[in-house]
């Protein structure tokens, strides 16, 4: 007999007998927020992870872009092959577009990376990313030191539930709630430990 | 940043970095508890650091939970999703066979650690790999991959801070959320300045214990690592049965490195971590982060099904282990401690663990909820798991802590009276078995129980019999006070039980 068999035969047999119970769902999948609430909130929350948070319009999304790249004294940043270029129309240090993909001994020197994002979850201050429109490759978000996330007011919902429902599950997912972070060391919280440690998110209104 | 691979050179260093524990604290021929637990009584640092850390993760979790008003709600769908999906093991796992191979994975099957082994061994070979990293993974550890993997000259390296530091320091961890909590912060600079240049890139020469200073020292030596390795190994936290998908909760984005940047990629993947479809992690998303480091979400979750083209490693392998999952899921009381989803909240609530440490109790699974698991997976023959459920006060916080509503305290009783039965078939009565009578007989009858408790002020006359119990059967408690038992879980705890029937069997 196979192992997977001999798993299979071992299951049924101890599960003989047992009965599933009905799952109680009686838990909430949405906020009493209307929008403007739920940008508030997901302002707060992610503040709480010490990432920096700033709603903005679509008007001023190029210039905050440059200008925080500028702040931060970054020297290169890489974007998604397909991110719009109206997005950097200020920046001025180096663009390199994933496009051929670049490697990721490339990308360790590049400092920081501009995508967008598919999901924002106000109660936990959480963004997802679907490697959809303008978010490119998992790599090309995760190695340089400073992220720098839009994310679209329309795409904001309010609970994990909701933000569940919206997504594809087939596409690669990468949740992110603050910088990265440990608390290994006697419990400190230190931000940044290998993604990026900067999390910089912009909410375009 | 980068700088060009001198591992080898290092590694030939005068005294090798060991890449597994010292023979002396391997979990297998681990000292039973009772021996563990008073050796660790008496480390100052161990127990200042435990009481530490799990009161202040308590009183996070505490507001972390406090501020949602459906976790109860939360508690009880994550706790049906589990059972349902138990009900139903066999389908739900040829379910996600089939949808993890259509999306380009391939699924193995092992029966045992050894097997699990041989085929992450195997897989790792045909890339001729010579390292290897890992994200932390409980499954990995319990079958013994990092050893496996070394017996054949493959070197697998931890990414984690935590594990780094476990890993670097020749030790085993003690606890499974922040494995190095019996380390301070100047013992982990004086494990990163002596070896990490042994094995890759070495710590600053200015190196101090700051913990920001040392999460950087951590982040450029494995930094090198994660760009130049290109086979990993993970576990993964939830399996969806539906779509094939593997979720990996974590904090510090090396998971994100190791399941991104590698070509190949292997996680190895327990039974019971199955779920029936996506929208399951809706609840699970919630009461994971919360339960576990305290935190509204982790700072980062990775989903991904298959192979992702273009994105990612481009061979992705599973490998579901069985490894004595049956076994517990034919135990009609104890196949719900498969429900655990390895948050270690009963961890931190529990009075004994908080005194004794993780390693006390010989296993990869510590605390309340190893106390039950690791006899239902080896069975309460063995001798040192047979004492697993003598190490608890029964006092029920780790029940009222647990996201997946897990009831321990009834699991302990139910398996203290098989290890009793064990013993009494194969000997004459020893203390351990008339001290389980006596205890049986005030707790099997609520008259009696009633009158215990009139005897003493309220509720602390049982709470005597209970801190008492342990004490009679291990012989440890007597070289440490142990807590009082909190009066209000405890009833709570004894009022709901409603099957004492495997107690008042011991009786004659
Ligand atoms: S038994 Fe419950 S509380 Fe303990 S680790 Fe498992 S899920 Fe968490």
């Amino acid at each position: 007999m196979s192992s997977r068999e001999r798993i299979l035969s071992s299951v049924r047999t101890a599960i003989t007998g047992a009965t599933a119970p009905v799952v109680p769902r009686g838990y909430a999948d949405r906020l009493e927020l209307d929008a403007a609430g739920q940008i508030a909130l997901l302002v707060e929350r992610i503040r709480d992870y010490k990432a920096d948070v700033r709603v903005i319009s679509q008007a001023d999304l190029a210039r905050t872009i440059g200008n925080v790249l500028g702040e931060r004294s970054a020297s290169s940043v890489v974007v998604p092959a397909d991110l719009d270029p109206q997005w950097l129309t200020t920046v001025t240090c180096e663009v390199l577009r994933d496009d051929p993909p670049l490697d990721a001994r490339r990308l360790d020197q590049v400092s920081a990376v501009v995508t967008s994002s598919a999901v924002s979850v106000a109660l936990t201050g959480t963004i997802v990313l679907d490697a959809g429109t303008a978010q490119g490759r998992r790599v090309i978000s995760l190695i340089p030191d400073l992220h720098i996330c839009v994310v679209p007011a329309q795409t904001i919902v309010g609970t994990v539930p909701e933000a569940v429902r919206r997504l594809d599950p087939v596409r690669p997912l990468t949740w992110i709630s603050g910088p990265s972070a440990t608390s290994d060391i006697e419990l400190n919280r230190v931000e940044g430990v290998h993604g990026p440690r900067n999390l910089v998110v912009l909410i375009v209104n | 940043m980068s700088r060009p691979a001198r591992h080898d050179r290092r590694r030939r260093g005068t005294e090798p970095v060991r890449l597994h524990p010292k023979p002396d604290q391997a979990f297998l021929g681990m000292p039973a508890f009772p021996d563990a637990a008073r050796v660790a009584l008496g480390d100052q640092q161990l127990r200042a650091n435990l009481r530490h850390a799990t009161h202040t993760i308590r009183a996070k979790r505490l507001n972390a939970v406090g501020e949602m008003p459906d976790w109860q709600d939360l508690r009880m769908a994550a706790a049906g999703i589990k059972d349902e999906t138990l009900a139903h093991l066999d389908d739900y796992l040829v379910q996600f066979e089939q949808a993890a191979t259509a999306a380009g994975a391939t699924v193995h099957w092992a029966v045992d650690a050894e097997e699990a082994c041989r085929i992450g061994v195997e897989i790792a070979q045909r890339h001729r790999a010579r390292d290897v990293i890992k994200v932390k993974s409980m499954a990995t550890q319990e079958i013994g991959l990092n050893e496996a993997l070394e017996a054949h000259g493959i070197h697998a390296w931890e990414t984690d801070l935590a594990e780094l530091i476990v890993q670097l320091g020749g030790d085993t961890p003690s606890h499974f959320l922040v494995p190095a909590i019996h380390r301070n912060r100047d013992e982990i600079r004086d494990i990163f300045t002596e070896r990490m240049g042994q094995v890759g890139r070495a710590a600053p020469d200015d190196l101090t214990s700051e913990p920001r200073r040392l999460a950087e020292a951590a982040r450029l030596h494995l930094r090198e690592k994660f760009l130049s390795t290109t086979v990993a190994f993970s576990g993964a936290n939830f399996a969806i049965a539906e779509t094939g998908t593997l979720v990996v909760v974590e904090s510090e984005g090396n998971g994100r490195m190791c399941l991104t940047l590698p070509d190949v990629l292997v996680s190895v993947v327990g039974i019971e971590k199955l779920l029936p479809s996506f929208a399951d992690l809706e609840v699970f998303l919630q009461v994971l982060p919360r339960s576990s480091t305290a935190e509204r979400m982790n700072p980062y979750t990775t989903m991904w099904t298959g192979v992702s083209p273009g994105d990612g490693p481009q061979e992705v392998h599973v490998i579901l282990i069985d490894n004595g999952r049956t076994r517990a899921l034919a135990d009609e009381v104890g196949r719900q401690a498969l429900r655990c989803i390895r948050c270690s909240a009963c961890l931190n609530v529990c009075p004994v663990y908080e005194r004794v440490g993780g390693h006390a109790y010989g296993s990869v699974y510590p605390g309340p909820i190893g106390a039950i698991l690791n006899p239902l997976l080896h069975g309460v023959t063995d001798e040192h798991d047979a004492q697993l459920p003598f190490a608890s006060s029964l006092c029920g916080a780790c029940y009222e802590a647990c996201p997946v509503a897990i009831d321990i305290p009834s699991v302990l009783i139910d398996q203290r009276a098989a290890a009793v039965r064990e013993k009494a078939h194969h000997r004459v009565p020893t203390a351990e078995s008339v001290a389980m009578k006596a205890a049986a007989w005030t707790f099997g009858d609520a008259k009696r129980l009633a009158r215990a408790q009139k005897t003493a002020s309220l509720g602390r006359g049982v709470a005597r019999h209970v801190g008492w119990l342990p004490g009679m059967l291990g012989g440890w408690t007597s070289s440490r006070d142990l807590p009082e038992v909190p009066r209000q879980s405890f009833r709570a705890w004894w009022s709901q039980r409603e099957d004492t029937a495997t107690v008042k069997a011991l009786e004659e």
